[in-house]
């Protein structure tokens, strides 16, 4: 930062006795991004911790009290939402690495001059409002719509309600639904980074893998999925980290039952007037958890192979 | 019969592929003996590489059948033949290293204990030292060396080199090719091997087969393809010809006598391949000399006279000379540096060659095919 503040070289000095140059190019460029992360990330990550460990109320003020009840409060009350939190968010990493890695692999290796177009479809669900899309699976898996409806005839949501994914016939505001609409949301997220790196991998060595008694399957195993691994670690990071946090789901397509962390630090920050330090604990626990999650998932996948 | 352990001859029998309307390799016959080195050398596009791809099953033919020895391969995975490939650009798996690329093949056939093997084999291409290297800390030449180990260690019946040698320089490539040729002869396995380049082939390979359009246009040892072309095509694409139109006057005493441009020229009927109307004779030119115009020629030897010395470079232990002839048709001929005089361009001269050394050509054909291909081919 001490950049900005330096005073340009004066012309007497550039003139005079040759200085040794200092190149300020880079440090003039790298200031708006250091200064927009300072603001926005620096200052309210200290903020929230030092938050986190206050008492007050909104008309009173909040002082720093070292309250750590705030953290024992939040794993007691809300260990129910912190559960769903980690549930949803995995189950929809792993459903759209699992769905979005077979498309990955077609788009790259059989779109042949369709490759650009159909990634452009895949993203195109992203032209719209998530707030707006997410609606609109709230209309469209409404009880009455036509989606329940045929879902009920062919006995389908009957089976769900045996995997205790729904509830009877409704389809919304259950687990079902939540992460439902958290892997349609998040897919683009995983398939592009994967479609990157399936994308590079050259053709012939999938030939040289068949030519060394691999069989299809085996070709993928031993060559493909090694070399597409990049892809895979940057596909489900760039999924779960949003997904862990996401509320907008579970809010919309969901139900009390459903409620996951991200809810809860909304309630308490915005509708409690003592609420400040119990959610501030919340999002400390949420980032610094998902950072730990995070860390150890990168360094077991670069250390060795995922499977 | 599990395929990967038959045994014996490569052959392919009415091969055909086809891409849509266009015909890459046109009913090939072949027969490639058990561990000999064999050559498919033509230029870019003339089906060499669609016929590799066929016999390592990673193309199938739109007819005709391949067999190793006695046991079909046609339609088998390429996974389950007897078969591996060094590819163009090596195709070495990036994310193992050196050592885990060339046991790949082993470990797929669930073979436990490689390190022997392995080891064995890295030894036998000179690259033990390098085995925990990525690849791409290798240089092209020790890459093309890791891909021959890959492929060699599984022992196929045929190994299948496609250009192996085609983005290595000059010098590196004369080394790999006296290289492979020792590996080849120590392992004793079937080499195919796929090249544009003429000298390449006739370096390393016992029998050659020149293609062109999909089809062989001849078959043989080095030798009998350079001193015995069967076509124009092969005479020019394989080292250089002097190909002169004429037409046969008369055959006696195993000698066929043809008249060219007014000049009577001699050949072995056994070199000849017609007898009778339209021939292309043709000479190499290191075969031909070049006399003054003043100057005695020896009984004996075709001479054209009325040259023109156009161009003359002198390379040290030859010298290359253009010679323009009456007929506008210009004729190269490489003298032996013996301390004769050069000609200067301008010069009138006679070329003139030991008549035994003069082929004949069927007079129908295209008297510059595979001439053209040749300077592509060379760049």
């Amino acid at each position: 930062m001490t950049t900005l503040t330096e005073a340009p070289p004066k012309a007497s000095a550039v003139l005079g006795e040759p200085k040794k140059k200092r190149n300020l190019l880079p440090y003039i460029l790298l200031a708006p991004g250091v200064l927009w992360l300072v603001i926005f990330f620096l200052i309210p990550i200290f903020t929230a911790v030092s938050a986190s460990v206050q008492t007050g109320s909104l008309d009173m003020g909040f002082k720093v009290t070292w309250n750590w009840a705030n953290y024992s409060a939040t794993f007691s009350t809300y260990n129910t939402e912190i559960v769903h939190s980690l549930i949803y968010s995995v189950a929809c990493t792993v459903i759209c690495l699992v769905l979005g890695y077979p498309l990955a692999y077609f788009i790259a290796f059989r779109g042949g001059k369709w490759k650009n177009l159909l990634m452009a479809l895949v993203i195109a669900p992203a032209f719209t409002s998530f707030l707006i899309r997410t609606i609109a699976w709230e209309t469209i898996l409404s009880d009455h719509g036509t989606v329940v409806r045929i879902m009920t005839d062919l006995r389908i949501t009957n089976l769900m309600d045996h995997l205790g994914l729904i509830t009877g016939n409704h389809v919304l505001n259950s687990p079902f639904s939540v992460v439902f609409g958290m892997v349609y949301n998040f897919l683009p997220f995983t398939v592009l980074p994967l479609y990157t790196s399936l994308e590079k991998i050259d053709p012939r060595l999938h030939e040289a893998g068949r030519d060394l008694y691999c069989s299809g399957y085996r070709t993928w195993r031993y060559v493909t999925w090694p070399l597409s691994l990049p892809g895979v670690i940057a596909g489900t990071l760039l999924t779960f980290i949003p997904a862990v946090g996401d509320y907008i789901n579970a809010y919309m397509l969901g139900s009390p039952n459903t409620q996951v962390i991200g809810q809860v630090i909304e309630n308490e920050a915005l509708r409690d007037v003592f609420g400040y330090p119990i959610a501030s604990a919340m999002g400390v626990i949420l980032t610094f958890g998902t950072l730990a999650i995070v860390l150890a998932y990168v360094k077991k996948a670069g250390s060795e192979d995922l499977l | 019969m599990n395929t990967l352990d038959a045994v014996g001859d490569l052959r392919l029998t009415g091969l055909t592929k086809r891409f849509g309307s266009f015909t890459a390799v046109d009913g090939l016959d072949l027969s490639i003996p058990q561990g000999s080195f064999f050559a498919l050398l033509g230029a870019s596009g003339c089906g060499k590489t669609t016929t590799l791809r066929m016999v390592s099953g990673l193309e199938d033919p739109t007819a005709g059948r391949i067999f190793i020895g006695d046991t079909e391969v046609t339609t088998t995975k390429p996974y389950k033949r007897p078969v591996n490939t060094v590819f163009q650009n090596y195709a070495l798996f990036p994310h193992l290293n050196i050592y885990d690329n060339v046991a790949f093949g082993l470990r797929r056939r669930g073979v436990k204990d490689v390190k022997k093997q392995v080891d064995d084999i890295l030894a036998l291409v000179e690259l033990g030292h390098l085995a925990k290297r990525k690849p791409t800390q290798l240089s092209g030449g020790q890459q093309q060396r890791v891909a021959v180990a890959r492929s060699l260690i599984n022992q196929p019946q045929v190994l299948l080199l496609d250009e192996p040698l085609g983005a290595l320089d000059l010098k590196l490539r004369r080394q790999m090719q006296i290289e492979l040729k020792r590996i080849q002869t120590e392992v004793g396995l079937t080499f195919v091997h796929v090249t544009h380049d003429q000298e390449e082939a006739m370096t390393m390979a016992d029998t050659i087969a020149v293609m062109n359009a999909g089809a062989i246009e001849q078959l043989g040892s080095p030798e009998e393809l350079y001193e015995n072309p069967a076509t124009t095509f092969v005479a020019n694409f394989l080292g250089q010809s002097n190909l002169v139109a004429g037409t046969v006057t008369g055959k006696e005493d195993g000698v066929v006598t043809v008249e060219a441009h007014g000049h009577r020229v001699a050949l072995p009927a056994e070199r000849s391949r017609v007898e009778t109307g339209a021939v292309i004779i043709g000479v190499r030119p290191e075969k031909v000399q070049l006399a003054a115009s003043d100057e005695e020629v020896p009984a004996g030897r075709n001479v054209l006279t009325g040259g023109v010395v156009s161009d003359a470079s002198f390379i040290g232990v030859s010298t290359q000379y253009l010679v323009k002839m009456p007929w506008g048709q210009e004729l190269a001929v490489f003298e032996q540096n013996t301390g004769k005089e050069i000609f200067r361009p301008g010069t009138e001269v006679a070329l003139h060659w030991d008549a035994s050394q003069t082929f004949g050509l069927d007079g129908s054909q295209d008297i510059e095919a595979g001439a053209e291909i040749d300077d592509e081919a060379a760049k």
